[in-house]
């Protein structure tokens, strides 16, 4: 048993942890943050140049055939440097559907221009009503002799904005909420018909809702077989849970290591703050988080790339619980530790309380999957 | 990254079993695994089977008897032994005042001893808290007075856990008032049948008999029964603590609690359902659980660590916290579990022996016990506030 990080994985860890050090001050990211694009284009390419957007993929494609733990040595940094680029949308989920369920010709197509960063992707698999749950799918694609017609809504697709190709679920037959008769479609984000309506995130990223008018496909814009997306899409939203607990650990780290500092250097009564015993033990309690939440993101890559099954299933939704309920436990007695400058805009632990809390609205809750995990329950 | 068991381990696992399935008496299992009131005669026969396999003492060398597991055998020793109902070993003689002895005790005292540990001759008891000493232990005032070639005792010990069955207590005594508290506590082995010594029940919230008073009217202790130097008694007591940490967080007793309420909910019906299909009750049941995975990861990092040669540190600590927050859990469950069946106080259920009608579940009759006796688990081994205490010092530098 060793629970530490080899040699390769630790250096793949310090190429992130340099390059985000080099790029991404704080106030640089305000800056990425309020540009039209919304990340900043260089730090992108240089992710693509050192290889980094290929860790997950096949080496025989390219890629650096990564594990689940590679993906998170890198998602940690880029928590850890509150980074903005889609890089998990477009490389963990995009790429990663392609990677998973395409065909040869499709994955020749996209995965090198993803795997170096020409190609940026967006994945839509929510829908207004849908609410976490990937079956729940009202968009429609209807054959149209060999074409595909999509029509309907995908609802918060961070990176939409700005994504040059899209993924998108929709529902070739079967009714809302089956989980037969979904497919997955690449569409083109120049298609005629697809509107978007583009949004800054409340935690410094840029997302949209996309908006599918008689949108049409040819054939070969279909991933994998006609309504049999719904494992596809499942085991993929597995790989991304891991590689998003990964990044919340990154956060959580710093969340910890700023509150920490700042009992340390605030002063009141004449002492360190942290000298009350009631914030050393809320911090103690915040440590305590941060800890079950690395157990947990070191479970989820145990499992991310194991095949399918309810074990992988029940592995997957308590990490996402634990990683929710920590995330958001920092972020709110983060705060609180803070006092009032912890409320504040130009102060960096409000931007890493931020994310804490929306990371629990990715991907699923801590009560959506608290509800999966106990559907999966066994009786020993 | 590797979370596998090697060869080796998962050979030692098997050989674990074996043994248990072959000498695990079947009636002190099935106590175990309800709940039920262990006798020390039970006890007492489960330690010579444990003696004779040379599996008694896990935290001693070889060469007093111990048996020489690495730190991942331990924990599958733990994991297995708590999975098939093995009584919790009473750690007072093999597991506290035996490394202490092993590491500061006199040569005569090792041969005195260690040998009556082993052969569960000696049942010892821990003199640690006082009446005006508890998590501030250092403020201790049972007093002995060197006079002559004996020291006299004069005192009170409390929170004496089954000292009821005990003919030894090692005691942490005041010698020198002069000084700063830590500095002036010696460590005493004393006999319980010296005249001056008596002990007192004290019963507890669920009616059980388990911990007592132990008082010290001037009772005589010879000087030879002085662990180490005189006034460096709480550099020994520091030591044995770290003993007394490490294991408190019951992860595997927790494990097997956990199976238990998941075995009595699918038994237990509500709505005309078994209850581990109930909405509210299978979410509550799957957080536990959940938290439970996360702490048994962590715990296997610090033991994965400690194969590595670390040393477990304040890290012991927030598992302790967590651990005993989750066991407690799993014991509200249990007794929610029960509906209104957790009011009756049916002693005559509580023995395993009952062949009578249960009232309702047949394991139910111990669980209200039960959940009120575990309050003791956030409470003892430091408690959880002291524990945080710990981490904020060890890890925070607060």
């Amino acid at each position: 048993m060793d629970f530490r990080l080899n040699e390769e994985q630790q250096m793949l860890q310090d190429t992130v942890a340099r390059l985000v050090r080099g790029e991404y001050s704080f106030e640089k990211r305000l800056e990425y943050s309020e540009t039209e694009l919304g990340f900043s284009e260089s730090f992108w390419k240089q992710l693509g140049e050192l290889g980094l957007m290929a860790v997950p993929f096949p080496e025989e494609l390219g890629g650096f055939g990564g594990t689940g733990v590679e993906v998170q040595s890198v998602m940690t940094e880029l928590g850890r440097g509150l980074c903005i680029e889609p890089y998990l949308q477009s490389v963990v989920l995009g790429g990663g559907l392609i990677s998973q369920a395409g065909n040869e010709q499709q994955k020749e197509q996209w995965l090198a221009g993803i795997a170096t960063g020409e190609t940026q992707v967006a994945v839509g698999l929510q829908e207004p009503q849908s609410f976490y749950n990937t079956n729940d799918v009202e968009t429609t694609a209807e054959k149209a002799g060999s074409d595909y017609v999509l029509n309907g809504r995908k609802a918060v697709v961070i990176g939409g904005h700005s994504a040059d190709l899209l993924v998108v679920s929709a529902r070739t037959s079967g009714s809302s909420r089956d989980a037969s008769g979904i497919s997955l479609f690449v569409i083109d984000a120049n298609a005629e018909g697809l509107d978007r309506r583009s949004y800054p995130t409340i935690d410094g990223a840029k997302g949209c809702d996309l908006f599918l008018n008689n949108v049409k496909v040819g054939a070969d814009a279909l991933l994998g077989n006609e309504g049999e997306a719904a494992d596809v899409i499942e085991y993929q939203v597995g790989r991304a849970i891991s590689a998003l607990c990964g990044e919340a650990v990154g956060v959580m780290e710093v969340a910890c290591d700023l509150t920490l500092d700042y009992l340390k250097q605030r002063k009141q009564f004449g002492v360190p703050i942290g000298k009350f015993q009631v914030l050393q033990h809320r911090m103690a309690d915040m440590m305590s988080e941060l800890e079950q939440a690395r157990s947990m993101a070191i479970l989820a890559a145990s499992v991310a790339d194991e095949p399918q099954s309810d074990e992988r299933r029940r592995v997957i939704a308590a990490a996402k619980n634990v990683i929710s309920r920590s995330a958001q436990f920092i972020s709110e007695k983060g705060i609180q530790s803070h006092g009032g400058i912890g409320m504040t805009w130009e102060y960096n632990f409000a931007h890493y309380a931020k994310r804490l809390v929306m990371i629990n609205h990715q991907l699923g809750d801590d009560d959506f999957h608290l509800e999966r995990y106990a559907a999966l329950l066994e009786a020993n | 990254m590797n979370m596998n068991y090697t060869a080796e381990e998962l050979a030692f696992r098997d050989e674990v079993r074996a043994f248990l399935d072959a000498k695990l008496p079947e009636d002190i299992a099935a106590k175990v695994k309800g709940f039920r009131k262990l006798s020390k005669e039970d006890h007492q026969r489960w330690q010579k089977i444990l003696s004779e396999q040379g599996w008694y003492a896990t935290h001693w060398p070889e060469q007093y008897g111990g048996v020489s597991w690495t730190p991942v055998q331990k924990h599958i020793w733990d994991e297995e032994s708590c999975r098939y109902g093995v009584p919790r070993s009473i750690p007072f003689g093999v597991n506290m005042v035996a490394p202490v002895i092993i590491k500061f005790g006199s040569e005569e005292q090792k041969q005195q001893y260690l040998p009556r540990i082993l052969s569960g001759e000696d049942w010892w008891c821990q003199g640690y808290s006082e009446p005006g000493a508890g998590s501030d232990l250092a403020s201790l005032k049972t007093r002995a007075v060197r006079e002559g070639d004996h020291y006299i005792v004069n005192g009170q010990k409390t929170w004496t856990t089954l000292g009821q069955h005990a003919n030894m207590i090692f005691c942490l005594v005041r010698t020198n008032t002069e000084v700063k508290a830590q500095e002036g506590i010696s460590f005493l082995l004393i006999d319980m049948n010296t005249p001056g010594i008596t002990v007192r029940p004290i019963i507890t919230l669920d009616g059980e008999h388990e911990v007592n008073e132990v008082f010290f009217e001037d009772v005589k202790v010879p000087v030879e029964n002085l662990v180490g130097e005189e006034d460096k008694g709480w550099t020994y007591a520091k030591y044995l603590l770290t003993y007394e940490r490490t294991g408190l967080a019951g992860i595997g007793l927790s494990k097997a609690a956990l199976t238990h309420l998941k075995q009595l909910a699918s038994r237990r019906v509500k709505n005309g359902k078994p209850l581990i299909q109930d909405p509210t009750f299978s979410q509550r049941i799957a957080q536990v659980e959940i938290d439970l995975m996360a702490a048994a990861i962590s715990n296997l990092r610090i033991v994965a660590s400690v194969e590595g040669g670390g040393v477990p540190g304040a890290e012991s600590s927030m598992l302790k916290v967590r651990g005993t927050e989750i066991r407690q859990a799993i014991n509200d469950l249990a007794r929610r579990a029960i509906g209104p069946y957790a009011i009756p106080f049916a002693e005559e259920e509580m023995d395993q022996a009952y062949d009578g009608e249960f009232l309702s579940d047949p394991d139910a009759a111990p669980l209200a016990a039960h959940y009120f006796n575990n309050r003791k688990l956030s409470i003892f081994g430091g408690s959880n506030e002291i524990q945080k205490n710990i981490v904020s010092k060890m890890i925070l530098g607060l």
